[in-house]
């Protein structure tokens, strides 16, 4: 079970762990979510050096690979400020599994102690900043996908429908089987391709059938599954990542 | 009698064949959904997080004194009239139980339900010493009669639906056609019926074995779990190693998990508790009672400190019922005894990575399994741990440990580690990749078998922020 998070009072400044896929394809969802921290007054120091959590070859089983790469991101956080990152499963890499993956190395101490400092996005917009968020758009639905990682490693299922819920403009639409998973599951979707594709198939179905045609997710991961399996289905579904999404509406 | 078989290592073949049969995707999508609520409901009465880690410590102190729990359970037993054999792997309980059969002459056998019985491939090998073995539950008797394996192990025949069955009954037994339910549930409990009166030995499996007591516990709800242990004139109950628990305090706790869990009741109706034959006086109930207790791999699970959690299980079936991979390709496509997640960390123990290697990989890691195992199993770190031990050189000592090791991927890996751990080259490939987008192909498999591919964008977030920097160093300058 998630153990309890005691949360730390709003700092003056954080790191921002961007993480590779947001590097990569959605650099914009990192400018957002910086933007968004900055606009509660928050300096947002970025390691420049940052490059891969080491998540994909951890879960793959290639640990030694794996503790190589996580060592190196250590090494970004010399001062004892927060650590945000704008997914659950970076995250849940950083806080549950670093120490781990460290136990018995040299590098154990600084893995609890960047584990004890990494928060979730939107866990930290909503529980260390206690942000205030003025919808400035149009009435409109969208559907959440919380990832598995955000809602069961990091035990964050609430904190970003929190945020959604603070939008006056916006309801929130109610999927069947929120809580299941939409297939991505890193490699598992290229390793199982064909039980993958049924799971965001049906992922993407049962957002469809709340009649919403736009969906939010923290996790880049999962918005590349669903949301490119909805294109490649000419589905009318667009996805974009929170941290787009909160800037968009409240800028 | 041929069975029809499934194999581990066809785990994707199998998975392909169920994922486009809309009959086995519709019966176990509306199961396992009518499950899922069922647990959620029997849970509402409780505090479940701490029943479940009331659960967990009792699984963990029984297996933390195991070996003496089993000594004590063996001389327990004994005391009260209980007859106690060991058994290494699957071909010794086999003729342990074979070997009681002819010290009877026994020819007919019916048998309650146990997944440790399916697991010694108990029938076939009776059936080839001429000895008719008959399964009495419900659902183990309609994929016996469908020559089939069980597709879950708390509910054998889910994969079937009701005209299914009906078919069934109708063609092995000339049960007329029927979609009425009880009818059919009558007719084969008429079938069951005599049977039970024929049989030579009755044999069934063991929920909890109490150690301070030597009484073992049976949970079912269809009453063929008591026939099977009190008509037949010797009872033979067949278990694993890990079942046993310390106290009799420690069974109602477990068995509110295991019942909640695995089908959404507060109680079954029946609860067996086995500690005697038959006494003088006493009007019914088997004449000998034997009880086999089955290592086969357990004792080399034990071995390891992280991989011990897998003996927790106290086999309820709510990781496969909540598993989104078991729920879309159903439990033959594991080809293994015991399916879904807890077969994936199971199975390699029983059978070797070099056969089920690729089951550990079998799963997206969402978690949904590990959330409500009634013991706190760590069911993801086990399926990652395992996945370690078959691609890399094992670090402990699980049969066919680096069965999956694989020159191309690990020199990949190595590669990405190169990568990711030189960030001027990490940042120089970012830039490349923007740079060079539209070189990208469209289609890249087996991700866009289903999916369109994502282009790298063209300036990458660390160079949005190097730009950014500059620009705000300008301004203020």
């Amino acid at each position: 079970m998630t153990p309890i998070k005691h949360y730390p009072p709003k700092p003056r400044k954080v790191y921002f762990y961007g993480t590779c896929l947001v590097d990569i394809f959605y650099p914009e969802a990192g400018m957002d979510a910086i933007r968004l921290l900055e606009r509660e007054g928050i300096e947002v120091i970025f390691p420049r050096d940052q490059t891969c959590c080491g998540q994909p070859a951890y879960t793959s089983g290639y640990h030694d690979e794996a503790r190589r790469v996580a060592e190196a991101q250590l090494a970004l956080f010399p001062d004892p400020w927060p650590i945000v990152v704008p997914s659950g499963s970076c995250g849940g890499m950083l806080r549950v599994h670093y120490p781990d993956l460290l136990a018995d190395t040299p590098w154990a101490e600084a893995a609890e102690d960047v584990a004890a400092r990494t928060f979730e996005l939107t866990e930290f917009l909503l529980h260390v900043c206690h942000v205030k968020l003025d919808d400035r758009g149009d009435p409109e639905q969208v559907a959440m996908h919380t990832s598995c990682s955000a809602r069961r490693e990091m035990g964050l299922a609430e904190t970003a429908p929190a945020l959604l819920g603070q939008l006056q403009n916006v309801e929130l639409s109610e999927q069947a089987r929120a809580a299941e998973c939409c297939g991505f599951g890193g490699t598992f979707a290229v390793r199982h391709p064909e039980v993958s594709g049924a799971m965001v198939e049906d992922k993407v179905d049962a957002i469809e059938a709340t009649g919403t045609r736009h969906f939010v997710t923290s996790d880049c991961g999962c918005l590349m599954n669903i949301h490119g399996n909805a294109e490649y289905r000419r589905r009318a579904l667009g996805g974009e990542h929170i941290a787009s999404y909160l800037w968009r509406r409240t800028s | 009698m041929s069975v029809e078989t499934y194999n581990p290592r066809e785990f994707h073949r199998q998975a392909h064949d169920a994922l486009g049969n809309p009959q086995i995707r519709a019966n176990f999508r509306s199961a396992m959904d009518g499950l899922m609520d069922k647990r959620r409901d029997a849970f509402s009465d409780q505090d479940v997080e701490r029943l479940r880690d009331l659960g967990a410590n009792i699984r963990r102190r029984a297996l933390a004194k195991l070996p003496d729990l089993l000594e004590q359970l063996e001389a327990n037993c004994e005391a009260n009239g209980i007859r106690v054999h060991w058994a290494t792997d699957d071909d010794e309980a086999c003729r342990v139980v074979r070997d009681i059969c002819d010290r009877h002459g026994a020819c007919s056998v019916i048998k309650g339900k146990s997944m440790v019985s399916e697991e010694m491939h108990l029938n076939e090998h009776l059936e080839a010493a001429g000895i008719e073995s008959l399964e009495s539950d419900l659902g183990e008797y309609l994929v016996q009669l469908n020559e089939q394996t069980p597709s879950h192990i708390i509910m054998p025949a889910i994969h079937l639906n009701t005209d299914e069955i009906s078919g069934i009954l109708h063609d092995k037994t000339g049960t007329e056609r029927t979609r009425d339910v009880d009818t059919m549930t009558a007719a084969a409990r008429s079938q069951l019926r005599e049977r039970f009166m024929a049989a030579d030995v009755g044999i069934s499996g063991v929920n909890f074995a109490v150690a301070e007591t030597g009484t073992l516990c049976l949970v079912e709800n269809e009453g063929n779990g008591r026939m099977t242990t009190t008509v037949p004139p010797v009872h033979v109950a067949v278990t694993g190693i890990e079942k046993v628990v310390e106290h009799l305090r420690d069974v109602p706790p477990l068995y509110s998990l295991l019942t909640r869990s695995a089908t959404g009741q507060h109680v079954t109706t029946y609860l067996n508790m086995i500690s005697a034959p038959r006494q003088a006086g006493e009007h019914d109930g088997p004449e000998e009672v034997h009880l086999v207790l089955v290592d086969n791999g357990r004792s080399s699970i034990y071995q390891d400190d992280e991989l011990l959690d897998t003996l927790r299980c106290i086999r309820c079936g709510a990781c496969m019922n909540h598993c989104p991979v078991y729920s879309r390709v159903g439990g033959h496509t594991y080809g293994t005894t015991y399916p879904g997640p807890i077969g994936s960390i199971l199975m390699p123990h029983l059978m070797g990575l070099e056969d089920t290697g690729e089951l550990p990989s079998a799963s997206s890691l969402c978690g949904a399994c590990g959330e409500v195992c009634p013991v706190r199993i760590p069911i993801p770190d086990l399926l990652v741990r395992l996945r370690q031990e078959a691609v890399g050189e094992g670090r402990g000592n699980v049969p066919g440990a680096g069965a999956k090791r694989n020159k191309k991927e690990l020199a990949a890996w190595k590669s990405w580690q190169w990568a990711a751990t030189h960030p001027g080259l990490w940042r120089s490939g970012l830039a490349a990749a923007g740079r060079f987008r539209a070189l990208m192909p469209a289609k890249l498999a087996p991700w866009t078998d289903c999916r369109t591919l994502p282009r790298p964008a063209r300036t990458s977030l660390h160079t949005l922020i190097k730009r950014r920097q500059a620009q705000q160093g300008g301004e203020s300058s």
